[in-house]
């Protein structure tokens, strides 16, 4: 049983008890990586936007498919017991990742983008009143703007913001006043993915819940990255997504405190989340199924378990600390190149570095940069306001995983020269 | 090197750090306003339009070098052009654009010959054509914001 539901390789022991990381060990875990583009060996910079895939969680996937796989929670035959075993293994594992009390806590969305809906479709329907106050931030990714502005639209609520200042951090005495009797939740970014700002959120979240004010947490880029405790943190609501944590697309996870879970109506109506249907009457199933309506993804819950493993065996503190290291090395570099503006210059940083370069649009970077090998992202990165805040349409981003390397940066360095000559 | 030379020609990147007809027109009586939203980039175009001849236009708008240039240049084409040639003109450079890269470009007029470099790009093809969309729209006094998507 132990071989169908933790998958086969795993990470080599080289990496697991040194201080520092074996990148070029962990490499070798990464296929996609292998490859050259536009003839140059693939510098892949563009994480936040998502990430790639080691080969355990592509093996998982396969194993289930080629061994196992059946639907979940409703068969007596062994296949279906299986798999229901390793998917409901993985949302273990997603507990003990984040530190979550049980694992009724743990909900399989689709996404990051899901789970804010369910939250303001749920919560936010049943506790949102005209008049009442939903508090974002400045930098939050439309994620985390369009389903409040919708349910500020059909409760005629008033969405206020948090603002930020020049370096791209929130400003916490602003943030205080505008905390109000009318604030029904407080929705905000953990890691802005456009700035690289690591967020006070647990400040910010015992500021709000001195005033009884629950707060959903957007983890999206906070969990490849950092240690999440969200006990420690004692968030009411955690979000990410499988597939910038190095597991797979369409499948993410909605933490939530087992209080508020179980006073929240339905999201969405199905199999799965019932215990009994008549034509009169229709009893909801217990947490966590009651807001995991029909056939889940259960390939992606189990491979995001494998990916959970696979983060968790080379250590989130080491992946933090080295990473730390590379964007010093790339931030000190960048800095060097007159020219060269960076977007988001927060005290506390991780893993995104937005940046300008004079009289080249990041459209331009962008393009020369991929003849370069060199994939980064140029664009407003989902986050318009805060384009708008630093008066850019938009920034070229440089976004890193454990898996990326010195070299890699020393690249990017040589290929923003290459667009300067280009463009001089 | 050598594509991206192709991409990046002199005379692209002369229009983009130099871009001509740039500003709002005075007495313009056709406009429209053009968006890529993959990139934010916004255009507008404005238009003077005597019978079904272009007597004057001009862009105004932030954008990458191809997409500033492709304006740019569109905007010194187009003068004392009748609506059938900016019809014309519009589709020989659409087929150049999005055309084979490894055939030899369709024939073009003229200037906009230097985009031909955009067929290895094809991510960037929208680029070159956000200004041609949005003059598109302005002659059709479409009230609604175009965008490329
Ligand atoms: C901070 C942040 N929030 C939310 C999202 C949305 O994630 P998804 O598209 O996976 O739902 C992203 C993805 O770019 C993000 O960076």
């Amino acid at each position: 049983m132990k071989s169908l539901v933790t998958t086969s390789s795993s990470v080599s022991p080289a990496l697991l008890p040194s201080a520092d990381l074996d990148v070029a060990r962990i490499r070798e875990d990464f296929p996609i990586l292998k490859q050259k583009v536009h003839g140059k060996p693939l510098v892949y910079l563009d994480n936040a936007a998502t990430s790639q895939k080691p080969q355990a969680v592509i093996d998982s996937e396969v194993e289930l498919y080629s061994k196992y796989f059946s639907n979940v929670h409703r068969g007596v035959h062994l296949l279906s017991q299986r798999s229901t075993d390793a998917y409901e293994k993985a949302r273990e594992k997603v507990q003990n990742f984040l530190n979550a009390r049980s694992s009724a806590e743990i909900i399989f969305t689709r996404g990051t983008t899901e789970g804010i809906n369910l939250v303001a479709q749920t919560y936010g329907q049943q506790h949102v009143q005209p008049g009442d106050e939903i508090l974002i931030s400045e930098m939050e990714h439309h994620s985390n703007i369009v389903p409040w502005q919708m349910l500020c639209a059909q409760k005629g609520a008033i969405l206020k913001v948090i603002p930020i200042n020049d370096e791209g951090e929130i400003l916490l005495d602003e943030y205080e006043k505008l905390l109000s009797e009318r604030t029904r939740l407080v929705g905000i970014v953990h890691l802005s993915n456009a700035l690289g700002t690591v967020n006070p959120v647990q400040q910010m979240i015992e500021m709000a819940h001195q005033r009884g004010i629950p707060v959903l947490v957007d983890g999206a880029q906070a969990v490849p990255h950092i240690p999440v405790d969200v006990q420690a943190l004692d968030c009411d609501f955690y979000v990410f997504s499988g597939h910038k944590l190095f597991g797979p697309t369409g499948i993410g996870v909605l933490y939530g405190k087992k209080e508020l879970l179980e006073t929240m109506p339905p999201y969405q109506g199905g199999g799965d989340m019932i215990l009994s249907v008549s034509f009169k009457k229709t009893e909801y199933n217990v947490l966590p199924f009651r807001f995991e309506a029909g056939t889940p993804n259960i390939a992606g819950a189990i491979a995001l378990g494998a990916a959970i493993d696979y983060v968790q065996e080379i250590g989130l503190d080491k992946i933090a600390t080295y990473e730390d290291k590379l964007l010093a090395y790339a931030t000190e570099a960048m800095a060097e190149i007159p020219g060269v503006r960076l977007i988001g210059t927060a005290r506390n940083k991780a893993s995104v570095l937005s940046f300008l370069i004079e009289g080249v649009h990041p459209h331009d970077i962008g393009t020369i940069l991929d003849r370069e090998g060199i994939a980064i992202r140029a664009g407003h990165h989902c986050a318009q306001p805060v384009m708008e805040r630093f008066g850019v349409p938009a920034t070229a981003r440089a976004s890193f995983a454990f898996y990326n390397t010195l070299e890699e940066v020393d690249a990017l360095i040589a290929g923003i020269r290459k667009v300067q000559e280009v463009f001089s | 090197m050598s594509e991206l030379r192709d991409l990046y020609q002199e005379v692209i990147l002369d229009h983009y750090k130099r871009p001509r007809n740039f500003g709002p027109l005075e007495g313009a009586d056709h406009k429209a306003e053009g968006h890529n939203p993959l990139c934010g980039d916004r255009v507008t175009i404005y238009l003077v339009i005597e019978g079904d001849v272009i007597r004057n236009i001009s862009f105004q708008g932030a954008g990458c070098a191809i997409s500033t240039a492709s304006a740019s240049l569109m905007t010194e084409m187009l003068k004392g052009k009748t609506l059938a040639e900016v019809e014309m003109l519009f589709g020989e450079f659409h087929a150049m654009l999005t055309g084979d890269p490894s055939q030899p470009a369709d024939p073009v007029q003229g200037k906009l010959a230097v985009f031909s470099g955009v067929r290895e790009f094809p991510a960037r093809v929208k680029c070159a054509t956000l200004s041609w969309h949005t003059l598109q729209a302005a002659l059709k006094e479409q009230k609604e914001p175009i965008s490329t998507e």
